[in-house]
């Protein structure tokens, strides 16, 4: 039953992620990205992380790729096939990654999935919490340098955005 | 039958009866809405169906049902059908972990269930925040496949309005998280129970009264609402994102945004208003020696307050002129959100030196 949720999340997470750069429209695209933050989430909850599901729905499906919505409509993009061009470098790069994983597969010998194992945290364990005491104790100076990359880049935008009200008037 | 198989029965049973309760307080909701806005403009509102006119929901909902169904010429079809549907589904989602009653637990068989909530997951208001942010994907791409410049702009400007004002209601709950210490809504609401002053709308140390007008605010916002009807600007917009809609799939959009607005009024009841606790410590039943009857009341009280915010939603309606479009942002960006943060500092500040109250 495990293996079976884990294959169903993992299939359609490979399937949607593939469709985003071959379809050709690119509202579909963006459509195929949100289903596959779905399915993520859904291989967090699987892992008992409600949190970062959660959060992965609000920071990515609600708010960033409505940004990418919002773009790919105002760019009004047509049909594009000028990327689908490409196709056979990409064979060429990726044929030796799938050979590679292949011979891992065969190589390899196969564990059970940690996801399921007996000792995973339980549902009743406050998730939550256990990621804010390790975000603030033991990744504190990293949590606190990419806050501080993202004050920089909010600072950044709001420069180039602004108008020189001063000189040449808005 | 199988334990897994009662289990599912079970969910499903209460998922039904939250479903029938939510879509007949729609049907209250659209009547209720000609109403009092007729009474506040010293009008009698519809009358003409049924006696005094409570039967004008049927009628318009047998109206929708055998309208015909146009889809204009250009549209995508694919997301002209979808669109409706993502917007009816996040908006009726929520549900599934608001706490309607107490904190009970049934033993049904051998299988323990809690009967006035479908799943107490403990991230609740997280899991409501994520789906209320995918209602935008339904009014975007209702107003993308329509092949129309009104249902575009209109569909444009409502993913920057909820987008600008989802943030500010995330925001303005933090502050009641941080008192709790839990994101489960079961748990926020037990904590709030005994006299009103318990309520985080005025609880000790740090009375979250900012945090609930600009929750209120926001989510008048979110859910497209007069004053914050953007998207749907008549005077501008013909309808806005959905003008090219009409019969069943109109009646999703429509179904959807008064679902959403039951929705954040029984979040503000929950989560500021001590949800299904009596103002009062106890029930009036458990005093005349009825405790297996509390339910009633609890139930009633919780609906009491849903409602409350619902005829605010009205009073509004009925009360404030539309914003204007960079009036919207600014006021959104520059006025609640400072006021959102300050007050998670506040409160932040409040819990630490009283940690105990």
């Amino acid at each position: 039953m495990a293996q079976l949720v884990f294959g169903y999340f993992a299939g359609v997470i490979a399937v949607t992620a593939m469709l985003v750069v071959a379809l050709r429209n690119p509202v579909y695209s963006v459509l195929s990205l949100l289903i596959m933050f779905f399915h993520v989430a859904g291989l967090y909850v699987t892992l008992h992380a409600e949190f970062l599901a959660a959060v992965q729905l609000i920071v990515y499906a609600g708010a960033i790729l409505v940004l990418y919505l919002f773009v790919v409509m105002l760019l009004n993009a047509k049909q594009d096939d000028r990327y689908h061009r490409q196709w056979r470098v990409a064979g060429f790069v990726c044929v030796p990654l799938l050979l590679e994983l292949l011979v891992l597969f065969a190589g390899g010998k196969m564990e059970p999935s940690p996801l399921f194992s007996a000792d995973q945290t339980g549902p009743g364990t406050d998730n939550a919490k256990a990621i804010g005491m390790t975000l603030f104790s033991t990744y504190l100076f990293p949590f606190e340098v990419a806050s501080l990359i993202l004050l920089v880049a909010m600072i950044g935008a709001i420069v180039l955005a602004k108008r020189d009200i001063g000189g040449s008037g808005a | 039958m199988t334990e897994l198989g009662l289990r599912f029965f079970l969910s499903l049973t209460q998922i039904a009866v939250v479903v029938v309760i939510v879509i007949v307080t729609v049907l209250i909701l659209t009547l209720a809405e000609r109403k009092v806005l007729g009474w506040m403009q010293d009008r009698m509102g519809p009358m003409e169906v049924g006696p005094y006119g409570i039967l004008q929901p049927f009628a318009d909902a047998i109206k929708l049902f055998f309208k015909e169904d146009i889809v204009p010429a250009g549209a995508n079809k694919f997301l002209f059908t979808a669109a409706p549907l993502l917007a009816l589904i996040p908006a009726f989602i929520g549900f599934a972990v608001i706490p309607w009653g107490p904190d009970w637990t049934v033993e049904f068989n051998g299988t323990v269930i809690k009967p006035f909530v479908i799943s107490d997951i403990n991230i609740g208001i997280l899991y409501i925040l994520a789906f209320a942010s995918l209602g935008a994907y339904g009014i975007i791409l209702g107003g993308w496949a329509s092949n129309s410049k009104y249902s575009l702009l209109g569909g444009l400007r409502s993913a920057a309005q909820v987008i600008s004002y989802e943030l500010n209601v995330g925001l303005a709950i933090i502050g009641v998280i941080i008192l709790a210490g839990s994101l489960s809504l079961v748990k926020i609401t037990n904590a709030q129970s005994g006299w009103f002053w318990h309520w985080y709308l005025f609880a000790f140390p740090a009375p979250q009264i900012f945090a609930f007008v600009v929750y209120v605010i926001s989510s008048v916002a979110e859910t497209n609402r007069v004053p914050f009807d953007l998207p749907e600007a008549e005077s501008e917009l013909v309808a806005g994102f959905f003008t090219e809609y009409s019969g069943l799939r109109f009646a999703f959009f429509y179904l959807a945004e008064y679902a959403n607005m039951v929705l954040v009024s029984c979040i503000a009841a929950a989560m500021f208003l001590g949800g299904w606790n009596a103002p009062y410590p106890g029930t009036v039943f458990d005093l005349l020696g009825l405790p297996s009857l509390a339910w009633i009341e609890n139930t009633m009280w919780f609906a009491a307050k849903t409602y409350f915010f619902l005829f605010l939603f009205f009073w509004l309606r009925a009360t404030l002129p539309r914003l204007r479009y960079d009036q919207l942002m600014r006021f959104g960006w520059k006025v609640m959100l400072p006021i959102a943060l300050a007050n998670i500092v506040v409160t932040s500040i409040a819990v630490y030196l009283f940690p105990n109250s």
